[in-house]
């Protein structure tokens, strides 16, 4: 290139702003970002959800999502501006130079291709290598990222394949071109812990391999800290603060930042263990299938009255299947469920009136829990008149109470619909869903994993004063131990559908461990920026434990 | 691809069944029409004991679940029965109605669906340009018009004015294949213009539709060109809904050409059927319906075999 590079860093952005179309407005939603990063460099950006992360990282792509626009500033990719140059040159740098990889690989993955065509697409249609070529180097990037069966899995389709092995694949294809940028927005947000360790250290591998830069993109701090040499704190589209990694976790200077760091201090309001003769729920010698496949095997537990039971485990474990069969959807094979000593019906079309009002629901995605042509005073009134039968004044006066009761005032919110409210209000609006039945027993389904740590704290912390106040039992359905380790009273371990290890909290986290639960309890992230490398050594040390996989059959 | 096989057995049975039922309705619609054939045939001037021998004659007399269940086996052995109005076999008559009404629709699809097709990506790919309010706003009138009415303004323009095309269709299975092409040129430009709005609107929707996905997001973050986003990663995920669309308006092409055929006066089953219906030659109009609704299924059957096929997660099973 002719004109000299005005930047000497690989990627410098100065006072960008984008504007994001809500309605006939435009309204800004990036506010005058600046940042560097050099090669051999990973930024961290974090933040909550709508502090404007993925869209400064793409960008970094010179892309704008539909519905955004640039404003202001200038995107400078090795001293070219990025906003500048004409469509098809902009063109010709994604998957080349500066490279995508995405939250969930298992939708950014057409379904339609083998991935190994969707690998080679990137080289051939820019022109790089022939597609033989490209296919060649496909399988040698899958064994360097240590994918299982490297020369096949990418002959397979994108629903043949694990999430994690999805993630990794998604981390070769950025690779495809050896770009001089990757962006990895949210890249284990979507995985179980187990699986996250192997994609993190997949990834901080490649980095180092190919000396190539990276934003890291995530809201997870203690993921960030494993990765990242520098951290940039984003709100509400404004950089709140950067510093180095180290020096970021150890001495925070914003208030902001601050409290980021302190949210995983709550743990609930410890009480005494309550030993009463019959037991709230009993699951007892449960064994259930989805057709042929046997899903859970023999399980067993029992949740007290105001207790909350953490049932913890990967994905397809069979913890959500449990909540299927407590709550009468899946009928199960063997066994059955007491209510206060009382079995239940396997058929929730067989439950009567009063025990299907005792167990409620709450779920992961509030998104989709609630109808969203509905108006809030509808979602919450309709428990209200179905199980109890309440109209009129009462109806609305209850309405109002159950508002008041999960902190949303009952004259602003009550009239709305839930696409006017942020994501942790629509999750209370589901736990005043639920509380509308008067139950006994709520189980709740992952209810903290979409939302942001912050938020998620808030609605712990509800959560944790409800129980108080009426007494309640939770089946607190999660794969984050830290969550667990706040608000459980006892866990419940699983693991392919079977139980591996119970009991109260202090004894399944203290040791000795089954060895299941020290593999969950070990790879959470901490905080500590050397934790991933401490790991690592001591996997090396006791190889016995590697995956979750291996430790039963 | 024992599960694809599986799907494809049980579609076929149900289709048999929905068939069974429609034969049915066909028979019984008949039966319940004033009067009967043999009145309708000798007319009103017709003594009792005439019509009574040729109730007889007709089998008339016998009960209806009788007639019925000798009709649908002679049908199934492949003898409709003979016409009323000129006493010939109804299969002879239909054979080259059927074999013309087919080779128009052929002709037609064979314009309208690439055309469409075509026409739906591209308006997909430069969607809210000026092409594509044209190309949505020209093929939405020809919708909105009435066929009859299309097929006058073709006729006038090409025919009366212009002079290029024959204002009627005649083809008889001698007509070399050329002349045939030619002559039926008119009527399929017709049901090309009626047919082609549907699918081309169809076309476009269920690719606008999966633009938002993140693997199309992605698509474009791997720099790939416009083109290739929605040909390689949209149209793929798309086929479902286009398929289904396009197999009910083949459906169409086959099922409702009588007011084309008419118009240009083409020996299809169109015309079979307008021409029977006039004459109350009762046993043609059963038979074409049934060939109706047999071709109505049968691509039915196809669309949900297809779209289902279209999806890779049940082709490559995990």
């Amino acid at each position: 290139m002719d004109n000299k590079p005005e930047s000497k860093h690989l990627l410098e952005m100065r006072g960008l702003r984008i504007e994001g179309q809500s309605g006939e407005e435009w309204l800004e939603i990036v506010k005058g970002i600046d940042l560097t990063l050099d090669r051999g460099q990973m930024l961290g950006l974090i933040g909550e959800s709508g502090a404007g992360k993925s869209t400064i990282g793409l960008a970094a792509m010179g892309f704008a999502r539909p519905g955004c626009r640039f404003s202001g500033g200038e995107i400078l990719f090795d001293g070219v501006d990025l906003r500048e140059l004409r469509r098809k040159d902009r063109r010709s740098l994604r998957g080349v130079r500066i490279a995508y990889v995405a939250q969930s690989a298992a939708a950014s993955f057409n379904p339609a291709h083998r991935l190994i065509d969707q690998f080679s697409e990137i080289p051939v249609e820019h022109g790089i290598s022939s597609k033989s070529e490209a296919e060649a180097d496909a399988i040698d990037l899958f064994t360097r990222l240590k994918m299982p069966f490297p020369d096949v899995i990418g002959f397979r389709y994108p629903h043949q394949v694990s999430g994690g092995q999805l993630q990794r694949a998604m981390t070769a294809m950025a690779l495809s071109c050896r770009p001089d940028l990757i962006i990895f927005d949210e890249p284990t947000t979507a995985l179980d812990v187990t699986t996250q360790i192997e994609v993190l250290v997949t990834i901080r591998d490649v980095v180092k391999q190919f000396n190539t830069a990276a934003i890291y993109i995530t809201h997870d701090l203690a993921v960030v800290a494993q990765m990242s040499d520098k951290i940039i704190v984003l709100r509400y589209g404004e950089k709140v603060e950067e510093a180095e990694t180290r020096v970021m976790l150890s001495d925070p200077k914003q208030d902001y930042t601050k409290s980021l760091w302190a949210v995983r201090s709550f743990t609930k309001s410890s009480k005494p263990p309550e030993h009463e003769q019959v037991p709230l729920m009993r699951v007892e010698h449960v064994t259930a299938a989805y057709g042929k496949d046997v899903i859970l095997k023999d399980i067993s537990f029992d949740i007290h009255r105001g207790q909350t039971v953490a049932v913890v485990g990967e994905s397809g474990s069979g913890k959500s299947t449990t909540a299927r069969v407590i709550t009468g959807l899946l009928p199960p094979l063997q066994g059955s469920v007491f209510f206060d000593g009382v079995p239940l019906p396997a058929d929730y079309r067989k439950r009567s009136k009063d025990q299907l009002r005792q167990a409620q629901m709450i779920y992961q995605m509030a998104d989709t829990a609630v109808n969203p042509r509905h108006k809030i005073r509808d979602i919450i009134g309709r428990p209200l008149s179905f199980y109890l039968g309440l109209g009129g004044a009462k109806l609305e006066q209850r309405i109002r109470e159950l508002l008041d009761m999960i902190e949303l005032d009952p004259d602003v919110f009550i009239d709305r619909y839930p696409g006017e409210l942020s994501g942790g209000q629509k999750q209370r609006v589901c736990i005043a869903r639920a509380l509308a039945a008067e139950p006994k027993f709520i189980i709740c389904d992952e209810v903290t994993s979409a939302l942001d740590q912050l938020v998620a704290e808030g609605i712990l912390k509800l959560l944790d004063r409800l129980q108080q106040e009426f007494n309640l039992a939770y089946m607190f359905i999660t794969h984050d131990l830290a969550t667990v380790r706040a608000i459980a009273d006892r866990v419940v371990v699983m693991l392919q559908g079977e139980i591996v290890e119970q009991g109260s909290k202090d004894t399944v986290f203290s040791p000795p461990h089954h060895e299941y639960t020290n593999l969950l309890l070990s790879s959470v992230p901490e905080m500590d920026p050397d934790w991933l490398d401490n790991m690592l050594k001591s996997k090396v040390d006791s190889p016995d434990i590697v995956r979750s996989s291996d430790i039963i059959r | 691809m024992q599960k694809i096989l599986n799907m494809v057995a049980q579609r076929l049975t149900l289709g048999l069944l929905v068939l069974f039922v429609v034969s049915i309705i066909i028979f019984l619609g008949v039966e319940l029409l004033p009067g009967d054939l043999a009145e309708a045939m000798l007319g009103q001037s017709a003594t009792e004991e005439t019509l009574a021998a040729f109730r007889k004659e007709l089998k008339l007399d016998l009960p209806m679940h009788t007639r019925y269940l000798e009709w649908l086996f002679n049908i199934l052995q492949g003898d409709f029965g003979k016409s009323l109005a000129n006493g010939r076999e109804i299969s002879e008559l239909i054979e080259t109605r059927l074999s013309n009404t087919l080779f128009l629709a052929l002709f037609s699809a064979f314009i309208a669906v690439p055309l469409s097709l075509t026409l739906g990506v591209l308006a997909a790919m430069y969607r809210n340009t000026f092409y594509d309010r044209t190309v949505n706003i020209l093929t939405l009138s020809s919708i909105s018009f009435p066929e009859f009415f299309i097929a006058y303004i073709l006729i006038f323009v090409f025919s009366i004015n212009l002079g290029w095309m024959p204002s009627l269709s005649n083809v008889s299975p001698e007509t070399p294949l050329g002349e045939r092409l030619f002559v039926s040129l008119m009527p399929a430009l017709t049901l090309t213009l009626v047919v082609m709005a549907h699918m081309m609107r169809m076309t476009r929707a269920a690719i606008i539709n999966l633009l938002a996905s993140p693997y199309i997001e992605m698509a474009n973050l791997k720099g790939l060109s416009r083109a290739r986003v929605i040909l390689r990663h949209a149209l793929p995920n798309a086929w479902a809904p286009i398929i289904n669309v396009v197999v009910i308006n083949l459906a169409y092409l086959i099922v409702g050409v009588v007011i084309v055929e008419v118009v240009f006066v083409y020996p299809g089953l169109g015309q079979l059927i307008v021409d029977s219906v006039q004459n109350r030659d009762i046993p043609v109009v059963q038979a074409c319906s049934l060939i109706f609704a047999a071709t109505y299924i049968l691509l039915n059957l196809t669309a949900d075999i297809l779209s289902i096929i279209s999806n890779p997660r049940l082709l490559h099973p995990r």
